[in-house]
This record gives C-alpha cells, sequence and structure tokens, in this order.
C-alpha cells in the first residue's frame, strides 16, 4: 500500500476547508494511506477536520532548533526528508500562495515535476488537466519519474467525507539552519476572512460601487450566503476597492460556486479571473454590456435597488 | 550592480487562441513581453538608473522571439541573450537549467528578477528551479522590494489580506506581481535605441545541456464559452425573489 502525502494548511489553528477538495482527490484509488503534513500546529486541533476527510496519519513536520514556519526553504527539506522516510511518491497541496511556494520549494529541490493549480488529477495514470491562457484552454498534461506532484486549484474537486480514525505523528527532520530566506513578519489585515481563491460565495462590485458604504452593501448580502466580496480591476484602480480583492487576470482566480457580478461590465481579463464559477448572476443597470453573455442568469437594473431587494429576499429562510 | 532579467515572449493576454494539432495552438497572434516579466524589467532598470550597472535581459524563444526582445530592450534593458528554441512550450526545468548555464557564462548576476509566472503555460516554479540551480534564495508573487545593506526586503501578499515581509541574503531571484511598480511605456527614441543594442543569440543545441522534459502535453482543449444566460424579468421584487429560488431549488448553490 503506497502513501500519499497531502500538505494541509491552517488558518490560526484550524484546517482550512479548501483543503479536503485536495483530500477527496488524494483518496482517489481508495487503497492509499493518506498522510497530513502539518507544519507550526498543534495536530490535535486538526485531528477532527482531516479524520473525517479520510487522514489515516497526522504528521507533524519539525526540524530541531529550526523554525519552519519562517523558512520555506527549510520547511521544503524538511517535508523531503519526511517523503523519503515514508516512501511517498505523491505529494498534494492547495494551490495557494503559500502552497504553490512550498510545493515549488519541495520540486526544485527534488529536481521532481510539478504541476499548479490542477483542476483535476488522476493519480494512476499521472495525468492532470490545468488551464492554459488564463482559462482560455485546458491542458492535459502526463507526469513522467518517480515523484508526482500537485498543487490542485481550491474549489475544484468536490469535498467528500470519508471517516477514518487519524493518529498523530510527528517526523523530526535533521537540518542545520540557514538565515538566507527569512519571512521576518507576518502582517494580518482582516484576518479570519477567507481568501477569495477559496471562497465558495463572492459578491464582487464594479465601477458604480465607488465607495466604502457602497462596497458595505455588498458586504450585507455577501454575508447572508456566508460569502465574501470582490472587485473588478476598474474598481481597485479608482481606489474604492484593495488590490487584493480584485478578481481578474490580473488580481485573484476565483473558483466560486457563485459569483454575482454588480455593475461589472464583463470585460475578457475579468471573466478570466471568475470564468470557473459554478453560477454567475450579473447585475447591470446597462442590457447590452457583455457580461450578459457571460453568465448564467441576469437582472438588468440599478444595483442600488437589486442588491439590497436581493439581501432582503436572502435573509428569509428558505421556504 | 549587474542584473539578470528573465523575459518570455507569450501571446497577448488579449488574442484568441485557437487549438490547432491538438497540441498546438495559432502562433499567427500577436506575442508581446510577459506581462509579469514588465514589472520585473521595470524594477531592474529603475534600480540601475539609482546605483547604476547592467541590466541584462535573458530570453528562451522562438526566433521570432526577437520581436519582443527589442521590447523589453526599449523599456531599458542594456543587452540581451535570446536562446532559441523550436516550441513555445518547454520544460520549466530545462528552462531553468538553460537560464542557469547563460548566467554563469555570461558571468553571474547580484540579482535577478522575472515575472512570478507567464500567461501562457503557467508553470510558476521556473524561478524556484533556477534558484537551487544557482544555490541562491528566490522569493516569488513580489509586490514591494527593496535594498537594506546586504539584505534584499521584500513583501508578497498571501491571501485573507495578509502580508510576509521577508529578508534574503544577495545573491537572490524576486519574482514580481502587479503593484510592485508601473511599468514604463517605451518612447520611440528608446524604441529606436534598441535597435542597436547587443542581443547574442544562441541555438539550445549549442549549449550542450540534456532535456528531460518530464512533463508531456497530451491535449490542449478550449474552454466552451457559458451561453444561453437567463435574463430574468419584472420588477426588482420579482427577479430577486426568481433569483433566489433557482439559486436555491434549481442550482442548489445555496442553503
Amino acid at each position: 500500500m503506497s502513501i500519499v502525502a497531502v500538505l494541509i494548511e491552517t488558518t490560526e489553528n484550524k484546517v482550512k476547508p479548501a483543503n479536503f477538495g485536495i483530500l477527496t482527490a488524494a483518496r482517489e484509488t481508495g487503497q492509499d494511506e493518506i498522510y497530513g503534513f502539518v507544519t507550526g500546529v498543534d495536530p490535535q486541533m486538526c485531528k477532527d477536520d482531516l479524520a473525517k476527510f479520510g487522514v489515516q496519519k497526522i504528521i507533524s513536520i519539525e526540524a530541531e532548533g529550526v523554525d519552519l514556519t519562517s523558512k520555506p526553504d527549510l520547511q521544503a527539506k524538511a517535508i523531503i526528508a519526511a517523503l523519503r522516510q515514508y516512501g511517498a511518491t505523491t505529494l498534494l497541496g492547495l494551490s495557494s500562495t503559500v502552497g504553490k511556494d512550498i510545493l515549488a520549494r519541495v520540486a526544485a529541490q527534488l529536481g521532481a515535476p510539478l504541476v499548479l493549480d490542477c483542476l483535476s488529477i488522476d493519480l494512476q495514470k499521472r495525468t492532470v488537466r490545468k488551464p492554459y491562457f488564463a482559462g482560455k484552454t485546458v491542458a492535459n498534461l502526463k507526469v513522467s519519474g518517480e515523484y508526482f506532484l500537485c498543487g490542485i486549484r481550491a474549489n475544484s474537486i468536490e469535498p467528500i467525507e470519508a471517516q477514518t480514525a487519524a493518529e498523530i505523528g510527528s517526523f523530526r527532520a535533521e537540518i542545520g539552519d540557514d538565515d538566507s530566506y527569512v519571512i521576518t513578519e507576518v502582517i494580518k489585515n482582516e484576518s479570519g476572512k477567507v481568501d477569495l481563491s477559496e471562497a465558495n460565495v463572492i459578491v464582487a462590485g464594479g465601477r458604480p460601487v465607488a465607495s466604502a458604504e457602497h462596497f458595505e452593501m455588498l458586504e450585507k448580502c455577501a454575508a447572508t450566503m456566508n460569502g465574501v466580496v470582490g472587485a473588478s480591476r476598474v474598481a481597485v484602480d479608482e481606489g474604492s476597492a484593495s488590490h487584493s480583492i480584485q478578481v481578474g487576470q490580473t488580481g485573484k482566480i476565483v473558483n466560486p460556486k457563485l459569483y454575482i457580478a454588480c455593475g461589472i461590465s464583463g470585460a475578457i481579463q475579468h471573466y478570466a479571473g471568475m470564468k470557473t464559477s459554478q453560477v454567475i448572476v450579473a447585475i447591470n443597470s446597462d442590457k447590452d454590456s457583455p457580461i450578459f453573455t457571460r453568465c448564467d442568469y441576469g437582472i438588468v437594473g440599478d444595483i442600488f435597488e437589486v442588491v439590497p431587494a436581493l439581501t432582503a429576499e436572502l435573509s428569509k429562510q428558505s421556504a | 550592480m549587474k542584473i539578470f532579467v528573465c523575459v518570455k515572449s507569450v501571446p497577448d493576454t488579449a488574442a484568441t487562441i485557437t487549438v490547432v494539432r491538438n497540441t498546438g495552438f495559432d502562433e499567427s497572434v500577436k506575442f508581446l513581453v510577459n506581462p509579469y516579466d514588465e514589472y520585473a524589467i521595470e524594477e531592474a532598470v529603475s534600480l540601475c538608473e539609482k546605483v547604476g550597472g547592467e541590466v541584462v535581459v535573458v530570453t528562451l524563444g522562438k526566433p521570432d522571439a526577437m520581436a519582443t526582445v527589442r521590447s523589453a530592450l526599449a523599456l531599458g534593458a542594456h543587452r540581451a541573450i535570446l536562446v532559441t528554441i523550436d516550441q513555445q512550450f518547454f520544460d520549466s526545468g530545462d528552462t531553468a537549467n538553460v537560464l542557469r548555464k547563460i548566467m554563469e557564462d555570461d558571468g553571474k548576476g547580484d540579482l535577478i528578477f522575472m515575472g512570478k509566472q507567464a500567461v501562457d503555460s503557467e508553470a510558476m516554479q521556473t524561478g524556484y528551479r533556477l534558484a537551487v540551480g544557482l544555490g541562491i534564495p528566490i522569493a516569488s508573487e513580489i509586490k514591494e522590494f527593496s535594498i537594506d545593506g546586504d539584505k534584499v526586503c521584500v513583501e508578497r501578499e498571501i491571501g485573507g489580506g495578509e502580508k510576509e515581509v521577508i529578508e534574503m541574503t544577495q545573491p537572490c531571484i524576486v519574482a514580481t506581481t502587479k503593484g510592485l511598480n508601473e511599468p514604463r511605456y517605451p518612447k520611440l527614441p528608446a524604441i529606436l535605441k534598441a535597435k542597436k543594442k547587443e542581443v547574442k543569440q544562441i541555438a539550445l543545441a549549442d549549449l550542450g545541456l540534456s532535456q528531460v522534459a518530464a512533463m508531456e502535453l497530451l491535449s490542449m482543449e478550449p474552454v466552451p464559452e457559458r451561453s444561453g444566460a437567463k435574463i430574468l424579468g419584472g420588477s426588482t421584487s420579482e427577479a430577486v425573489t426568481e433569483l433566489v429560488r433557482v439559486l436555491r431549488k434549481e442550482e442548489k448553490v445555496l442553503v
């Protein structure tokens, strides 16, 4: 029986829900043992969540006298030592900013191939599907060599539970310290918010949403669905939203179940950032706006009327 | 300072991509400097303008990539090296190996800038492999950059509104993203000057490196566009009632 290792990302000592889809993909053959690698977090705090999604062993990756959370190159070194120790040649993770960075360091140090931003993977055939050209095409790739390393896009795989009895263990790597790359500080802004790239519901605003008050209107709508707020490039360039919530080719690529575009014209570069959304809803006062050819449902109207009405309707309990 | 900038020639993001012969695409579209590499060029050139030195562009591309190399020179780089290859998609490990050899042969740089990813094959990892090849650190998705003595200080956003502040030793690789700076528009004098700048062209075979090609592109499919948008009519109240009903009962994306 072989082992599939999965890099587990946590925030505020909790397992990020986006990991559950990755774990589902890891269990593809039904015959592999799933190891969840965690770093810098008490594995006990992850146990219930990880056991629910099929992790048999939770391994805390550590190194004596080295802070792995501030030194991703050393974290990668420790992960490689753990893979060798367990004889694991498959490593999966989230294709998040942090995940991509760690996976790339592991792949580079191993000299092994890596595919990031995968939409789906096949562990048996060692093939993956990922976007090329900012989502204009999908590439099918075959990976050869000893290792199969994949970073999977959040929300691209439906999470399926598989309750196991998870054991907790630790792996202590023997590696020297190194100061060539050190994270000296992590500045938190609005902690607790799910990152756009992992959100399941997004309400995004365009040009007409020109102020903080207007964005509050979108926040209220999003809150009824446990969603988050996004913005188009226009809104960001005009200063009414931070670049960290920009959706689009030069912003974030998002993959929610539901994307509500409010006052967004639907330019190709914005669409590239959200086109894999399961359902796209457009609200715009201009009936000829391109967004209406790129959505599933549209309402032609003034967003300042429609969005509050939508919020009110969503607040009612479902029948 | 000697600064290398790795630049890729890629199709314009506004271009239509037509898949040909299962694994290729119609390359008659307009090619230009990879957008993320523009921030890299700008940062390198601005730094050289302040502290002196040279900015050397390195590109792996088909012979047609020469036009893109000239564009990079027009943005202020001093000279360039173009390694000619036969295909647009080239394994990132093999790419990093070529870049490493070029930099070792030309004389290693004090800094290397490059975009965080190319907008065509989007591997997002070439810089990391180059870093290991050269034995130096790399930081990616960088929006802030400064030099403090012998250290490089950079910042990157990691999602959820959080930022990492990082210190690296020099030499190092900085992979850039939007927000780092405002790339300049090349003016005519710069474009004309670029035509006279030195571009050393080397055929891949002449480097004597073997390719691993650990990934095979089996096929590429266009993504079908969404069609048949349903416009919900009636009053605002009727439209939102219907929308919520559909989202809950039919699409089942909401509880």
